[in-house]
């Protein structure tokens, strides 16, 4: 049998730990929540392409060469043009000679080993260029496959590599879905772009960026709600490269199509 | 020059950045593990399992498992473009990386097996010294002098060849057998994981990928080991035809002859069913594959069926799978036979590494182009030679040279002269 | 000798040591786990600093305009004003200390870079005025006749 006393007891026992959980709500603070989402930090680093400004002139690749001290004859680079033609037999031709450091000096497209492959004017349907270039991702495997640590993710988002401490073992390079990483020819380590981090530091824009004559390529901080391309990138129809790897890019595109590699 | 420029012919579309960045020595690596873990492995199914048929085979393939092992790491060092800095792996590792455990997992592994040597050669140590301590100190050449202490320092200073201590070197030999073998697996495993984890690779992406390693690592280990024993059984046999005047007390001929028919088919036994298995999880593999023919599937089509058809098909399955597979069922297995289906065996095995690491590169990430391998034959500069044929045989070589020096402080068989 | 059976186990703690050791002295002090976390922020965060301190080369057209503001302006009020002038000029480093001066690419395959004509309807290029090199005066330079710094006005002439 329960006595009366027993019960009220009880009751009031029940009654206050339930309320114990009830006052966590009070964490629920709106502006807290969004402090919690910024994580404090100011700058995260995003990039946005809009293919249909691209017109090919590869400036973009000559100034990061140079600006970045990537051999400019080594058939590599930290960033790259690509053109694709479709034609109307639906097939889709795609190259990028010498990363379009020259931009396109032909209309045959470049199918490797020194050939090319003529197209006729009249059978394309549709064709474009698309900028490539490191994507930063948030989730970069190329950092996670890293063995020593010679790889990460600064805290502005940009992927770096320590030339003093990688040890050459290729992993970072076989992890990264988009083909940016590569050997640097003099340096012998794992070389990629990053966002020219000594300018944007400086306040300044990628060398990509300011080479570009068309606005196809733009620099910005997401994390800023009045940076232009965080509008851009919140307002318009945007889209990222191979987003089924989970690596989440950070590297906006506007006017991708489903022919884009 | 770029690496991988040299090697590298690229046809459609690929990336601007991608050559095949990961060569033969990276073939090399997979294969030479793969041949540590198998040879370990038999060596402890008499050990652990008490597999009596397999005691002849069993220390020579722990020496020989120990001797492939610093060779496991060579093609790694050979294929770093820093070489002098892999030591990192040791000093700073980033265990999300499946390399980063390679350090540890190497150096655990060769302390079990280096463990495990010096419990079944300490009775031989310290008999060594013993002998040497006989001759009066004035009498001594200065190398028996030097053999003295070498061999005093790898008693560990424990000379106790009572009845009572060697059977605690038993039982820790038998412990540490049954601890080297997850490990083993564990070594060879996980350079399957090495590759099976790198989302950005159609082919190697599977979580299927560390199994197939390991059968087919034990299906190499015990083909190496079969060959090099009979290899050596054959050497012995000559040695016994030519010796049996003088040493009467030696095994003669036909007692060699009849341990060796023995031995071989026992192990051929071990061969076969862990070929199955090998063979089965590829095949599971490459079905699946083409089942769910998702995105990557029509790239990695014209791969297996027409680009490396020969190597895959051809090669691999065909000479190295199903014709050693006939020649091991055939009743009557002969030594000769053996040898030559354990040497099929190890193309198959190799071929299966090299249609995985080379195979694996055979196409752009960009699903719309080729790349083939051409391996450098003539070493015309460093890099070449490093990641050419010249880097590989040597890789290949050096194992059995170890061996070699290995078998003088450490004999394989001990009943000899 | 009752416990021979651990000697190995000794040799295994010394090899364990020996490690330990050489990594207190070849690690660098500051190498730790960084904003990121271990997985993605495992690095020497001295490193950071010296990716900053890399040289800028391309100084943009605002460096050029302090000492150049006739050809800014020109430039600037073109259809060409998007275009830098480090474009053709090349990377302004330090100049005029260094470089003293700097060399123009006047080639052909610049220009062509934008101007040679692609039937590519759905790319901007497809709406750029253009020229095939090869049957569009190919002996000169395009300088010749055009002024790059406004196209809309004659070039050097011979």
């Amino acid at each position: 049998m329960i006595s009366r006393r027993s019960f009220c007891k009880k009751s009031l026992l029940i009654a206050g730990g339930l309320a114990i959980p009830f006052s966590s709500l009070e964490l629920f603070d709106p502006r807290r929540l969004e402090a919690e989402k910024n994580d404090g930090k100011k700058v995260r680093w995003v990039f946005l392409v809009d293919t249909n400004k691209c017109v090919g002139c590869g400036f973009c690749v000559k100034a990061c060469k140079t600006e970045n001290e990537v051999p400019y004859d080594a058939n590599v680079t930290r960033t790259w043009v690509e053109r694709y033609v479709v034609t109307k037999d639906g097939k889709t031709h795609i190259d990028s000679p010498k990363g379009a450091r020259d931009g396109f000096e032909t209309t045959a497209i470049d199918i490797g080993e020194g050939k090319f492959e003529e197209i006729r004017n009249e059978d394309i349907d549709k064709a474009f260029f698309v900028p490539k270039l490191c994507n930063q991702c948030d989730n970069p495997p190329c950092v996670q496959v890293c063995p020593v640590g010679a790889t990460y993710q600064t805290e502005d988002g940009v992927v770096l590599v320590d030339r003093k401490w990688c040890i050459g073992c290729g992993y970072c390079v076989m992890g990264c879905p988009y083909g940016v990483r590569f050997f640097h020819p003099v340096y012998h380590v794992a070389e990629k772009c990053n966002f020219c981090y000594h300018r944007i530091s400086k306040g300044m824009k990628t060398a990509c960026v300011d080479a570009c004559a068309f606005g196809a390529r733009r620099i910005g901080n997401i994390k800023d709600p009045d940076d232009p391309v965080t509008k851009i990138i919140m307002t318009e129809r945007v889209n990222v490269l191979k987003e089924e790897y989970g690596t989440k890019p950070q590297v906006f595109y506007l006017g991708l199509t489903k022919e884009v590699r | 020059m770029v690496h991988g420029e040299a090697w590298t012919l690229k046809e459609f579309f690929v990336y601007p950045n991608e050559y095949i960045y990961w060569t033969i020595q990276i073939v090399m690596y997979p294969f030479m593990t793969g041949l540590v873990a198998g040879a370990f492995v038999l060596s402890s199914l008499y050990h652990v399992f008490g597999v009596k048929a397999l005691k002849g085979i069993a220390r020579f393939s722990l020496v020989f498992s120990f001797a492939l092992l610093p060779v496991a790491m060579l093609p790694l060092m050979l294929h770093l473009q820093q070489p002098q800095r892999g030591i990192e792996v040791m000093m700073t590792p980033h265990f999300t990386s499946a390399i980063a455990a390679f350090g540890i997992v190497f150096s655990t592994y060769g302390m079990i097996v280096a463990s495990e040597l010096w419990f079944v050669y300490r009775k031989h140590f310290v008999e060594t010294v013993e002998e040497i301590r006989r001759v009066p100190a004035g009498d001594r050449s200065p190398l028996t002098q030097l053999r003295y202490y070498f061999f005093s320092a790898l008693t560990l200073g424990a000379q106790d060849i009572g009845h009572e201590a060697l059977e605690a070197d038993e039982r820790a030999v038998k412990k540490l057998a049954a601890a080297g073998i997850p490990v083993a697996c564990f070594l060879h495993g996980y350079a399957g994981f090495i590759f099976g984890s790198v989302k950005a690779n159609a082919l190697w992406m599977t979580p299927l990928m560390p199994v197939i390693f390991i059968c087919s690592a034990v299906v190499s280990g015990v083909a190496l080991c079969m060959l090099t024993y009979i290899l050596t059984m054959e050497i012995r046999k000559v040695l016994a035809r030519r010796k049996a005047q003088q040493y009467p007390e030696l095994p003669s001929h036909h007692e060699l002859k009849s341990a060796e028919a023995h031995v071989v088919t026992m192990t051929a036994k071990y061969l076969l069913m862990f070929m199955v298995a090998a063979i089965t999880l590829e095949l599971l593999d490459l079905i699946f594959r083409g089942y769910t023919a998702v995105k990557s599937w029509d790239i990695l089509r014209s791969v297996i069926y027409e680009r490396d058809f020969v190597n895959i098909f051809v090669i691999q399955y065909g000479l190295g799978n199903l014709l050693p597979f006939v020649l091991f069922l055939i009743p009557g297995l002969t030594v000769r036979r053996a040898a030559i289906g354990s040497m099929l065996v190890l193309l198959g095995v190799f071929m299966m590494r090299w249609n995985v690491v080379i195979g694996g590169q055979a196409f752009s990430s960009s699903l719309s182009g080729f790349m083939h391998y051409r391996l450098p034959i003539w070493p015309g500069t460093f890099e070449e030679a490093k990641e050419g044929l010249f880097g590989a045989v040597v890789v290949a070589v050096i194992p059995f040279c170890i061996f070699y020096v290995l078998n003088k402080v450490m004999p394989v068989f001990k009943e000899t002269h | 000798m009752k416990n021979h059976v651990w000697r190995p186990l000794y040799v295994v703690l010394l090899v364990i040591a020996a490690v330990l050791v050489t990594r207190k002295i070849l690690v660098p002090a500051d190498f730790g786990i960084g904003s990121r976390g271990y997985m993605y922020g495992w690095h020497r965060p001295s490193n950071e600093q010296e990716w900053k301190e890399v040289s800028v080369k391309y100084r943009t057209a605002e460096y050029c305009k302090q000492c150049h503001p006739e050809k800014y302006n020109e430039i600037k009020q073109s259809p060409h004003a998007n275009i830098n002038c480090e474009n053709c000029h090349g990377p302004a480093l330090n100049h005029p200390d260094d470089p003293k001066v700097l060399t123009v690419d006047r080639r052909r395959e610049l220009c062509a870079r934008c101007h040679f004509r692609l039937e590519y309807p759905t790319s901007g290029r497809g709406k750029i005025r253009g020229i095939n090199p090869k049957t569009h005066h190919p002996e000169l330079e395009c300088v010749t006749c055009h002024w790059p710094h406004d196209p809309r006005k004659e070039g050097h002439k011979i």
